[in-house]
C-alpha cells in the first residue's frame, strides 16, 4: 500500500478549532458539526443516511460472520498506514477468515480531548479509503472524547459482519493430520515498521507495514472450490502465535521449516540489530491455510496469481502427533519446540 | 553478550581521528548511523561489527572463509570417515 | 545477509557434527560463557548435532542475569523519580527487583525509555537539560567502549545532566571464579567471541596454564559454535590447554585498541557483586575519579543496599553450570517467564528462559 498523499482540506475550519474538544463528543452543536462535516461525508452509503440510531440492513444470507476489535497502535500513524487502515483491515482479515465475505462495519472512535483536528481527518480519510479499498461499508458509528491524559490520542474500536454463502466449513477443528500449510508472503513487516518508528529505534530508510485487505485473495480461494480446512490471519505475536493457538485448538501437531519462511533482508537486518525472531513479530495482511496435500498445489498456484500472494510459499504441516505442540525445523536442519512468546520482545544487548 | 552484527558501511563523516566519527551502515538493506571511532581504518564499503551503535572492529574478509575451508583442509587429510560409527 | 547467513548453512553444520562425533572418545563438560551463544545453541539445537558425551554447561555470561539485585533496587529508586528521565538497554526492563521491574515503574508513570545506543541517552540529555538522564550501563566487556565514550563525550562537551548507573562485569575473573570453585566440573571454554574482539585474548593465557584448561575463542553462528566446539574436543582428546581462535574473522589476539584506551580513560578495575553468584573481587568496572560525578550511584546519594533472593531461586547455580535450569524445582511453576523468580528465566540470554521457550514439554 502506497503512503497517501493528504491533499483534501480539513472540513472543520482548522482556526477555529485546531484540536478536538470534550465538546466534540458532548451531544451537542459541536459534535453534530463533526459528524455533518466530517463523518458522514466522507463515509457517505445509503446505509449510513438512514441516520438512526441504529442501522437496518436487509441481508439475505443463511449465515453471517461478526467480529469485533479495538485498536489502540502506537504510533497512531506509521509507514505503510495508520490506526485507520488497521481499523478497517484488521476487522476485514478477521471476517474473512472465517470464510465471510466483508460488508458492513461500525466505527467507534475515543477520542482524547487535544487531539489535533488535522490528524482526525487523516485518521477519517484513512477509514474511507480503506473501506474502498477492501469494498465494505461503514454503516454506523460513535464517537465520544475523553479528558485529556485519560485517552491515548485516539483509540478505534471496529464491528463487523460479513455474510457466508459458501458450504465450507473453515475452522480449528476442521484441521487433520496431513495437512499442508500455507502462508501468503514474508513476515515481519509490520511489527518492525511499529518498532522502528516508536522508542527512539528509528532507521533511516524505511520499512512499511503490510497492512492489508485479504478479502480478495480469500475470495480467489473460497470460489476456485477448494476444500479450505483453516484460515488465521497472523496478528500480534506473529506466525508462533497463530500456530500454537491453531495446534491448541485443533489438538494437533504442527512441523514447519524455518528454510521455507520468507524474511525480506530489511526485515532481517532489522531484527538481527534488535535481536528479535521474525517469528513472532506482528504481521497485519499475511495470513495462513490448511489445506489437503492433494491441494497444496493448486492452491499455493492460485494465491501466487493476486498480488497479495506473490511471495505465498508451503511453510509446513500438521504431522499425525497427537499433543498440540507447534515444531520448527532450523535452518541446519534440528527441529526443536516453537513455543508462544511471553509478554513482548525487547530489544536484547547479548 | 553480545548482540553485534555485521553491516556494511555506506557512507562516513569525520576524519580518523574524530571521536564522534559517523557512518551510515547498511543491515540487508536497513541504514543506521554507527559511531566509527574505534574503526579508524575502516573504508566505505568494508563491513563492521556493530554493537549497540558502536563499530567494534572490521569484518576480515580474508579470514571470512576460515570456517569453510577447515572443512576442505579436513577433507584432503582424509580425516573425515563416512562411515564411522560414532 | 552477509556474514550472518553463510555460517548457518545446513550441510557444513551436519559436517562438523560428524567431525566432532568422530573425534569424541571421552566424556567432556564444556563451558560457553557468553549468554549469545547459550541463545543459539538453543534457538538452532547445536546440542542435538554433539555426541551424548559432550556437556554443554551454560556459563554466566548474560549481563542483564548477572546485574545485581541491589543495583537493580536501585535503577527503579532512581527512575522513580519526577526529575528523572531513566534510560536503559530493553532488555533490562523486565528483570524482576526485590518487589517490582523497571517496566512497571514506567507503569506507573515513571519516564523510563528503552534505548539502543548509550549515545541516545546523551543527546536526551542534551535535549532536557532540566531533567537529570540516566543511563543503566550494564553489560560486559562488549559494552563498556559505548557506555564509556558516552561518559567521555558528556565530560568533552561538559554535559552535567547526564550519569550512568555502572553494572559493567569482566569475564576472565569470572572464569576464574568458576575455574578454582570447588565445585567445578568446567574441562574447556568456547570464550565469548565479541568480548575478545574489544579486550582480545591476551588475558586467557594465564588461566589455560594455571587450570590446565583449552580456551577457544568462539563466535556467535552456529557454524562458529560447532567449530569452536570441535577445536576444543580436539585439544581435549589430545590432552592440550591452549588458547585458540576460531572467530578470526571478528578477533585479533591483542585486540581493539583503540576502544581499550577509552575504556581504560574512563573506568577503572573494581570489585563487583555478581547476582546469584557472589561478590567477585576484581571482577567489575568502576568509573575512574575523574568521571564520579557521572555515576548515579554517587550523584543521587544511594545507599548501599542489602537486598535478599527469593529463596526458591537457584539462578546462581544455573549461572555457574552447577545446575541445570530443569534440576530447579520452582522451573515452570513457581517461575516461568511471565512470573520470573530470578533474572535467568527474564532474560532471553538467560539460561532458564532459554530452556523453558526451547524445550518445555
Amino acid at each position: 500500500m502506497e503512503d497517501k498523499e493528504f491533499s483534501l482540506s480539513c472540513p472543520i475550519p482548522i482556526s477555529d478549532y485546531p484540536k478536538v474538544l470534550l465538546a466534540h463528543g458532548g451531544g451537542g452543536k459541536l459534535m453534530q458539526s463533526l459528524i455533518d462535516k466530517m463523518f458522514r461525508p466522507s463515509f457517505s452509503n445509503s446505509l449510513l443516511a438512514q441516520n438512526h440510531d441504529s442501522t437496518v440492513i436487509d441481508i439475505k444470507a443463511s449465515k453471517i460472520a461478526f467480529t469485533t476489535d479495538s485498536y489502540v497502535v502506537k504510533p497512531i500513524f506509521f509507514p505503510g498506514g495508520d490506526i485507520g487502515t488497521l481499523a478497517i483491515n484488521g476487522t476485514v482479515n478477521d471476517l474473512c477468515m472465517s470464510g465471510a465475505e466483508p460488508r458492513y462495519i461500525s466505527i467507534g472512535m475515543i477520542i482524547e480531548e487535544g487531539f489535533p483536528m488535522e490528524d482526525l481527518w487523516r485518521v477519517v480519510q484513512s477509514l474511507n479509503t480503506s473501506a474502498k479499498e477492501a469494498g465494505i461499508e461503514i454503516v454506523t458509528g460513535d464517537t465520544k472524547v475523553v479528558d485529556k491524559g485519560k485517552g491515548d490520542g485516539i483509540f478505534i474500536n471496529s464491528s463487523g459482519i460479513g455474510i457466508i454463502e459458501n458450504n465450507l466449513n473453515i475452522s480449528p477443528g476442521n484441521i487433520k493430520p496431513g495437512d499442508v500449510i500455507i502462508v501468503n508472503g514474508d513476515l515481519g513487516r509490520h511489527g518492525i515498521a511499529i518498532m522502528a518508528e516508536r522508542e527512539g529505534l528509528a532507521f533511516e530508510s524505511k520499512i512499511k507495514s503490510d497492512c492489508a485487505p485479504l478479502n480478495g485473495i480469500v475470495k480467489k480461494l473460497i470460489d476456485s472450490g477448494i476444500d479450505i480446512h483453516c484460515m488465521r490471519d497472523l496478528t500480534r505475536g506473529g506466525l508462533s502465535s497463530a500456530l500454537n493457538e491453531l495446534a491448541e485448538s485443533s489438538k494437533t501437531e504442527i512441523l514447519i521449516d524455518d528454510n521455507s519462511i520468507h524474511v525480506h533482508e530489511d526485515v532481517q537486518g532489522a531484527c538481527e540489530i534488535l535481536g528479535f525472531d521474525p517469528l513472532y513479530v506482528a504481521n497485519e495482511g499475511k495470513f495462513i491455510v490448511f489445506v489437503d496435500p492433494e491441494n497444496a498445489n493448486k492452491c499455493l498456484k492460485l494465491m501466487k496469481s493476486h498480488l497479495l500472494g506473490a511471495e505465498s510459499a508451503i511453510i509446513g504441516k500438521v504431522t499425525d502427533g497427537t499433543k498440540p505442540i507447534v515444531k520448527l525445523k532450523s535452518r541446519i536442519g534440528t527441529v526443536r519446540i516453537l513455543d508462544m512468546l511471553s509478554g513482548e520482545q525487547l530489544p536484547r544487548i547479548c | 553478550m553480545c548482540l553485534a552484527v555485521p553491516g556494511k558501511i555506506l557512507s562516513i563523516h569525520g576524519s580518523a581521528e574524530d571521536l564522534t566519527r559517523v557512518g551510515k551502515v547498511s543491515f540487508g538493506g536497513i541504514v543506521k548511523d554507527v559511531n566509527l571511532a574505534y574503526v579508524p581504518e575502516a573504508k566505505i564499503d568494508d563491513y563492521v561489527i556493530v554493537h549497540v551503535g558502536f563499530a567494534l572492529n572490521t569484518v576480515d574478509e580474508s579470514e571470512a572463509m576460515k570456517v569453510f575451508e577447515y572443512l576442505k583442509e579436513m577433507d584432503e587429510l582424509g580425516e573425515l570417515s563416512e562411515g564411522e560409527n560414532k | 545477509m552477509k556474514f550472518v547467513n553463510e555460517y548457518r548453512d545446513q550441510e557444513a553444520s551436519e559436517r562438523y557434527s560428524q567431525m566432532i562425533h568422530d573425534i569424541t572418545t571421552k566424556e567432556w563438560n564444556i563451558m560457553e560463557v557468553c549468554g549469545g551463544q547459550t541463545h543459539a545453541i538453543v534457538k538452532f539445537g547445536i546440542d542435538e548435532l554433539l555426541p551424548k558425551q559432550i556437556n554443554l554447561i551454560h556459563g554466566p555470561g548474560c549481563p542483564v542475569c548477572v546485574t545485581s539485585l541491589e543495583l537493580i533496587d536501585k535503577s527503579i529508586e532512581i527512575a522513580s523519580r519526577k526529575d528523572v528521565i531513566f534510560c536503559s538497554f530493553g532488555d533490562m526492563l523486565r528483570v524482576p527487583g526485590s518487589k517490582k521491574d523497571l517496566l512497571s515503574v514506567k507503569a506507573d508513570g515513571g519516564d523510563v525509555r528503552m534505548l539502543y545506543s548509550p549515545l541516545d541517552a546523551l543527546k536526551i540529555a542534551k535535549d532536557n537539560p532540566d531533567k537529570e538522564v540516566v543511563f543503566f550501563a550494564v553489560g560486559f566487556e562488549t559494552t563498556s567502549p559505548a557506555n564509556a565514550m558516552a561518559v567521555y563525550q558528556a565530560k568533552e562537551q561538559n554535559i552535567k545532566n547526564f550519569s550512568i548507573l555502572v553494572s559493567h562485569v569482566l569475564v576472565p575473573p569470572a572464569m576464574e571464579a568458576i575455574l578454582s570453585s570447588k565445585q567445578n566440573r568446567v574441562q574447556g571454554f568456547l570464550a565469548a567471541g565479541h568480548v575478545c574482539t574489544v579486550m582480545g585474548y591476551n588475558e586467557y593465557y594465564p588461566l589455560t596454564k594455571k587450570y590446565k584448561v583449552p580456551i577457544v575463542v568462539t563466535g556467535f553462528e552456529p557454524l562458529d559454535i560447532l567449530q569452536g566446539i570441535y577445536l576444543c574436543v580436539k585439544q581435549l582428546e589430545e590432552g592440550k590447554a591452549e588458547v585458540e581462535n576460531q572467530y578470526v574473522r571478528a578477533v585479533q589476539r591483542d585486540g581493539n585498541l583503540k576502544a581499550q584506551e577509552i575504556i581504560n580513560r574512563v573506568f577503572k578495575i573494581g570489585t563487583r557483586k555478581w547476582r546469584g553468584i557472589g561478590e567477585i573481587p576484581d571482577s567489575g568496572l568502576v568509573l575512574q575519579d575523574e568521571y564520579i560525578h557521572y555515576d548515579a550511584s554517587t550523584k543521587f546519594g544511594l545507599a548501599e543496599l542489602v537486598v535478599e533472593e527469593p529463596k526458591e531461586c537457584i539462578s546462581g547455580l544455573v549461572l555457574q553450570g552447577i545446575k541445570k535450569p530443569n534440576e530447579c524445582a520452582a522451573f515452570g511453576t513457581l517461575c516461568t517467564p511471565e512470573r520470573p523468580l530470578g533474572a535467568t528465566m527474564v532474560s532471553s540470554e538467560g539460561a532458564c528462559a532459554a530452556y523453558y521457550r526451547y524445550r518445555k514439554n
